[in-house]
């Protein structure tokens, strides 16, 4: 052995043990600060990390992409959803008077909201893109009120970090994290467009994530927990897309 | 480290291209602007069955989703590349790589250098002494234009796909003319990164497949034992 290799050697041997004590400390770091996401494990668990802890350092707070009036899609794509049980049925023969968004968990104050519940709370809308992790995309005008107003309504408690969320549709559930909960622009949705929010695109009550692809904008919204502890629901990756091979955090 | 980097990269590019493709067969159609869906004219559409009943194809056939661990797959080697893209870029710069080995000659900056270089290759002339041990300069444009515009392109027109990423930096979206026109631009940018893997490969198999696969695994060439 020739001492340029030797020296090589013992270069490349401190720079791995260095790199892989750094790996340690930046996941330990991670942990502690809530930068890993619930389905943080396995074989795509660093890159899924890496995605998650840079987007929360660098787009926690920034707001939606809105859009002139004039960009409003005329001809929006609704997607295929599942056909509508009975019990749907019913609820929309009876105009959704009786539909009801459960509000529970880490709650101060648990609530059963109906949609005139919710439309006494502020209304707000924005005009935000929602993209499909297929590719493809539409404008919309989504009329509602934040999420954030709901949670105060109801007074989560501090030290929550998680907002599980379920679809009328059974199985279907998600969950965002407080940053993304408490954003300007996380809404609970009654309209789009000046009208109510058409059953294919979600209505009565959607819950509308613009800056996460469309599949965490859950159609048929019915009931909120929340929750310190993401790893007691459902399968223990924040929700039902990474049993499907998906990832929880979209806002890729 | 360039052999290491290059090597590593390759690996990701090849992830990059499998699960880019399967992420198109979901919606092969391609628009421009800032919004498109199959409500809206497309700017072109590949002729293959998707893996999406709703987008109409002509094909009475659906492909299986794999879009769940191809985007798992994406994301991931796309940090592979941009994190030993990084290590490359900061040790080509400070070992004088990129200065010896990848910017032209002041003397090649002619399109007669170029000329000359290229009848050469029409005429399958000998590579000069000097070729041996770095490369000329259409080699040296050639990588350059992969590392300064192509690489940096997928990457910035990937990051303007992002809704999140987006929000805090709309630029990247909007300089491209939006959000579709970003999609249409990184399928382009991942065709001509394929044409130059194949140009790439093509050359290496001319100049002597084994001799040259020898020497950017383990940096020796036949005659010298010099290091990388």
């Amino acid at each position: 052995m020739n001492p340029i290799s030797r020296r090589k050697l013992i270069y490349g041997g401190v720079a791995a043990a260095a790199s892989f004590g750094g790996l340690i400390a930046a996941e330990r770091l991670a942990g502690r600060y809530g930068l890993i996401p619930p389905d943080g494990s396995g074989v795509y668990g660093p890159g899924e990390t890496l995605t998650y802890a840079c987007q929360r350092l660098l787009t926690t707070r920034s707001p939606a992409r809105q859009f002139p009036r004039s960009m409003i899609s005329k001809d929006p794509f609704a997607n295929a959803v599942a056909a509508p049980t009975e019990e749907f049925k019913q609820l929309q023969a009876g105009g959704f008077r009786d539909w009801r968004l459960v509000v529970d968990g880490r709650v101060a104050w648990p609530m059963s909201l109906s949609l005139a519940d919710l439309k006494s709370l502020p209304i707000q809308s924005q005009i935000t893109e929602i993209a499909c992790e297929e590719g493809w995309s539409y404008i919309a005008e989504w009329i509602g009120t934040p999420l954030s107003a709901v949670l105060r309504e109801a007074g989560a408690l501090p030290g929550s970090r998680f907002v599980v969320y379920y679809s009328f549709e059974k199985g279907m559930w998600e969950s965002i994290d407080m940053a993304d909960a408490m954003h300007p622009h996380t809404f609970v949705t009654m309209g789009m467009n000046d009208g109510d929010l058409p059953v294919p695109f979600g209505g009565p009550l959607r819950l509308r994530l613009p800056r996460q692809l469309g599949y965490k904008s859950l159609k048929y919204l019915a009931q909120v927990t929340v929750t310190d502890d993401i790893k007691r629901f459902g399968s223990g990756k924040g929700s039902v897309d990474p049993d499907y091979g998906y990832s929880w955090y979209a806002g890729i | 480290m360039v052999r290491v980097t290059h090597w590593i990269t390759f690996i990701a590019f090849v992830a990059l291209l499998i699960t880019g493709g399967e992420i198109v067969i979901s919606h092969p159609r391609f628009y421009w602007g800032e919004v498109g869906n199959v409500n809206t004219r497309p700017l072109f559409i590949i002729p293959i069955p998707a893996s999406r009943a709703t987008v109409p194809t002509g094909y009475g056939y659906v492909m299986p989703d794999q879009n769940g661990w191809s985007r798992y797959l994406h994301f991931e080697a796309a940090w592979v590349v941009v994190l030993t893209g990084l290590v490359y870029g900061i040790y080509g710069l400070w070992s004088g790589h990129f200065r010896k080995n990848l910017i032209p000659a002041r003397s090649d900056w002619t399109w007669r250098a170029y000329r000359d270089r290229i009848a050469k290759y029409i005429h399958r002339g000998r590579a000069d002494r000097s070729e041996e041990s770095t490369y000329n300069v259409l080699q040296r444009t050639a990588y350059l234009v992969v590392i300064l515009v192509l690489f940096p392109l997928i990457i910035w027109t990937g990051l303007a796909m992002s809704p999140s990423f987006t929000s805090a930096f709309p630029a990247t979206a909007a300089l491209l003319g939006g959000r579709q026109s970003a999609r249409t631009i990184h399928f382009f940018v991942s065709w001509l990164l394929l044409l130059f893997l194949f140009v790439h490969v093509a050359m290496v198999a001319l100049s002597g497949f084994r001799s040259r696969m020898r020497a950017m695994i383990t940096g020796q060439s036949r005659d010298s034992g010099e290091d990388e």
